[in-house]
């Protein structure tokens, strides 16, 4: 049988790709998308890291400022938001469930469209008009109002990339409720799928809320309407509010699914079932509905009222218990267990262990008290990257490792997955770890300049940055060569149970010949001998 | 125990601490089990994995005893946030002004000045906004922290306990100068703030302007000793021929008194070439407009 690669359709060549409605091209298109605007956004934040260690050797502080607010931009709304839902979970959804595409497969093909138009005009808006914005990537009214740099365009195409998200979110939670394979009941879907589906809806509630938000600030740019400049009766305060309201359940549009990845990981490496699958399913939903509630916590210092700064912290340490119940319940899947210690378990251990402590660092900041000394500082920053780039990029990582041969149908170099992840936990750690540090000793963010007391931070944070970008040279030099050279990858090499691994690899066009029936849950390992 | 160098210290290392460790000994258990449990039931030793779906009291106890935690780490963080909020009403109140780049304290007896000098010993209670945009007004060493947020009035309080000079920083993002909107508290006996307090505001035109340069924030992007820095320099700018950019055309001009005065409150009107456009507009009174050009004349 002839694989999805083959099998184009009607039409060939970039039509061949761009017009196909197949949801396995359209994730592998929004994948190599994904991973082009990750390494700009990562480029830009190793030159930032350049400038810290030698402020204004090489660059202004125009420059600076425009390349935190494009990094922010970059890496939040063109990676880690559509992130991994658009890449694996278009590929693997329908795979999971048994379906042979998505629910709206036309739908799925214009999200993809609207992301291309969104990251276009993300790119013109960088140079056209008054030029790269320089506001952050939290846009805070009045500056965002003030500042002449190209804020409107860039805005809109946040709004643009909206949309698409809204889609592939209605999308997702239509073909979960309506294209399982027979006999696939909720408590039998895998665990990716539970969060995908969280996710979608969270996509659908939250996202247009930003969207509003952005297009008051180009309203108000454009015709003065005062929604959120004091002077004319506006609150900036207002904008905070509805800027967070979207902006920390995407925290959770995030992280979700990078924790579907690690319950579908673990498992298969432990030749185990899940310890405590409703467990680990319900909790995503509770994150996914108690993550609506926290937003306050990112306005401890904003000027809101005391009562609601205590509210918001309230809520905000209730949320950390789900997230706590699912990282006991991974490790105790390795109780016991049959492990092989192959690259994806590798970084899937990583994310465990990397999120935790964006997550634990997360309950220091959460508390009121603590929070105003460690708001707006490098600790922040730290935080945020432990747990973006520990726990969602260390799960697209793991994710990569794990799902590449069914993808690319080739197996790629395990030695050298681990040197890579060698580098890349060395670096992020050096990287990230010296900013809590930093901010504790006060260190605010944004900083183009520093006084002198905080060199040696910056400087092993720079370091650390080199270190990463060879963790990642390594990591995808060796992923590159598979896809060319690598040997022919069976259709299970890791010995999983769900519904992908029993398919070819690469999937055909229709994905299954016949619909698979489902009997039992996602990671049977019970009597099957090997 | 030292008293910490305000009375604020405790409270924010307190929270800190007691979260701190209770977080480190969580991440070493879950991390010590996650590597213990991969080397002990590797494949090679362990070639038959034990199926275990679950087990309910397990996670009853690993919910309740997180809740029970975090609750804990909550009600800690609240109660010292509730001391850190609420000033006694015998604090010396401080009117703070932020602006794009630099800070304004304003005192009771009107008592202008563009770093924080306070008595030892004594609560102060600052009352923060903003002239433009959102600012947060950071003092590390004493651990606090509120925006200053334009049409809102915010607020801090501290006792200082120990004299010396402390960093006040910006940590509200607010354009082009915001790594250099820096400033001090000083800290010192009341004897000397009693002093320092009750000196007059300097007499005549030019000595007023020159401290208005200085309590404006004017500084903060122009020098005085002919260097350049953000924005062009006020040594001889009296009289000095530019090339300016008005509306996109470039154009020659003669730093009059008119001109000058135009430049204060209409920044945005007549850009001098190489210059970036972002000078906010920084509220003058007329007099004070009028001291501030007799300052510049001076400055040759």
């Amino acid at each position: 049988m002839s694989s999805f690669y083959s099998d184009t359709g009607q039409r060939s060549g970039i039509a061949g790709w761009m017009m196909s409605v197949d949801h396995k091209r359209i994730g592998i298109m929004y994948l190599s998308a994904l991973l082009l605007f990750f390494s700009i956004g990562t480029s830009l934040g190793v030159m930032m890291r350049l400038n810290l260690i030698s402020p204004g050797t090489f660059m202004g502080v125009h420059t600076y400022n425009r390349l935190f607010t494009i990094h922010g931009i970059i890496q939040i709304f063109l990676f880690i938001i559509p992130g991994i839902p658009v890449s694996f979970g278009n590929f693997f959804l329908p795979l999971l469930i048994g379906a042979r595409d998505v629910a709206f497969p036309r739908l799925n093909r214009l999200s993809w469209w609207l992301y291309l138009a969104g990251a276009f005009l993300v790119l013109a808006s960088l140079f056209l008009g008054g030029g790269a914005l320089d506001t952050g990537w939290t846009f805070y009214a009045p500056y965002s109002i003030k500042t002449k740099t190209n804020v409107s365009l860039a805005l809109f195409a946040v709004f643009i990339l909206g949309f698409s998200s809204i889609l592939t979110g209605v999308n997702f939670v239509t073909t979960i409720h309506r294209l399982r394979a027979p006999g696939m009941k909720w408590h039998r879907m895998p665990l990716f799928v539970w969060t995908l589906y969280a996710t979608g809806w969270v996509q659908i509630l939250a996202t247009p809320v930003i969207a509003i938000s952005l297009l008051l600030i180009i309203l108000e740019r454009f015709f003065g309407m005062g929604f959120f400049d004091p002077l004319k009766g506006g609150d900036p305060v207002l904008f905070e509010h509805m800027f967070w309201i979207y902006s920390h359940p995407a925290v959770y549009i995030m992280i979700l699914p990078a924790m579907g990845i690690i319950s579908e990981v673990v498992p298969v490496f432990a030749r185990k079932t899940l310890f405590g699958y409703r467990a680990v399913a319900y909790s995503a939903l509770a994150i996914a509905g108690v993550g609506y509630l926290v937003w306050g916590h990112h306005m401890f210092t904003s000027g809101m009222s005391d009562a609601s700064r205590v509210v918001f912290s309230l809520l905000t340490f209730i949320v950390a218990v789900p997230s706590g119940i699912k990282v006991f319940n991974w490790v105790a899947t390795l109780y016991k267990g049959s492990i092989r210690v192959d690259a994806p378990l590798i970084f899937a251990l990583t994310f465990i262990f990397l999120f935790s402590i964006g997550g634990l660092t997360g309950l220091i900041q959460g508390a009121l008290s603590a929070n105003l000394h460690l708001h707006g500082t490098y600790w922040i920053v730290a935080h945020f990257h432990y747990v973006m780039f520990g726990g969602m990029g260390f799960s697209f990582l793991t994710a990569l490792h794990y799902w590449f041969p069914k993808m690319f149908g080739r197996m790629y170099n395990e030695r050298q997955a681990k040197i890579g992840w060698f580098f890349l936990f060395v670096g992020f750690n050096m990287l990230y770890f010296s900013m809590f540090i930093l901010g504790v000793q006060g260190m605010p963010r944004r900083y183009f300049d520093y006084p002198p007391e905080y060199f040696t931070g910056h400087l092993v944070s720079t370091i650390g940055s080199w270190i990463l970008v060879a963790g990642f040279v390594i990591v995808f030099r060796n992923l590159i060569i598979a896809i060319r050279k690598g040997p022919k990858a069976p259709d299970n090499p890791w010995g999983g149970t769900t519904l992908e691994w029993k398919v070819p690899s690469p999937p055909p066009h229709e994905n299954f010949e016949e619909i698979p029936v489902i009997t039992r849950g996602p990671y049977h390992y019970g009597n099957d001998k090997k | 125990m030292k008293p910490g160098i305000t009375n604020i210290v405790s409270a924010v290392d307190s929270t800190f601490l007691f979260i701190t460790v209770t977080s480190v000994v969580l991440l070493v258990l879950v991390t010590f089990f996650m590597l213990y449990f991969v080397v002990k039931y590797n494949r090679k030793r362990h070639p038959q994995a034990e199926q275990i779906e679950g087990n309910l009291l397990l996670e009853i106890v690993w919910t309740v005893i997180p809740t029970v935690l975090v609750l804990l780490m909550f009600y800690y963080g609240w109660v010292n946030f509730s001391y850190m909020r609420n000033a006694p009403d015998d604090a010396m109140t401080v009117k703070v002004t932020g602006m794009m780049w630099s800070w304004q304290f304003e005192y009771k007896n009107g008592k202008q000045s563009n770093t924080l000098n306070v008595p030892l010993g004594k609560p102060v209670n600052l009352i923060l906004s903003s002239a433009d945009v959102i600012h947060s007004l950071y003092i590390p060493a004493f651990r606090i922290k509120e925006d200053a947020v334009p049409g809102l009035k915010t607020h801090l309080w501290f006792t200082p306990n120990e004299i010396g000079s402390y960093d006040i920083f910006c940590t509200e993002y607010c354009g082009t100068g915001h790594s250099h909107m820096l400033s001090k508290v000083v800290v010192m006996t009341g004897e000397d703030f009693e002093k320092w307090y009750g000196t007059a505001a300097p007499q005549g035109a030019k000595d007023r302007g020159l401290n208005l340069l200085q309590v404006k924030g004017c500084l903060g992007c122009h020098t005085t000793d002919g260097t350049g820095k953000i924005g062009p320099t006020f040594k001889g700018i009296f009289g000095r021929k530019e090339i300016v950019i008005t509306g996109g055309k470039e154009r020659d001009i003669v730093a009059d008194e008119e001109y000058l005065k135009k430049s204060v409150l209409q920044p945005e009107a007549d850009i001098v070439k190489g210059y970036p456009p972002i000078m906010p507009v920084i509220p003058v009174t007329s007099g004070e407009l009028d001291d501030i050009i007799e300052a510049l004349k001076g400055l040759k």
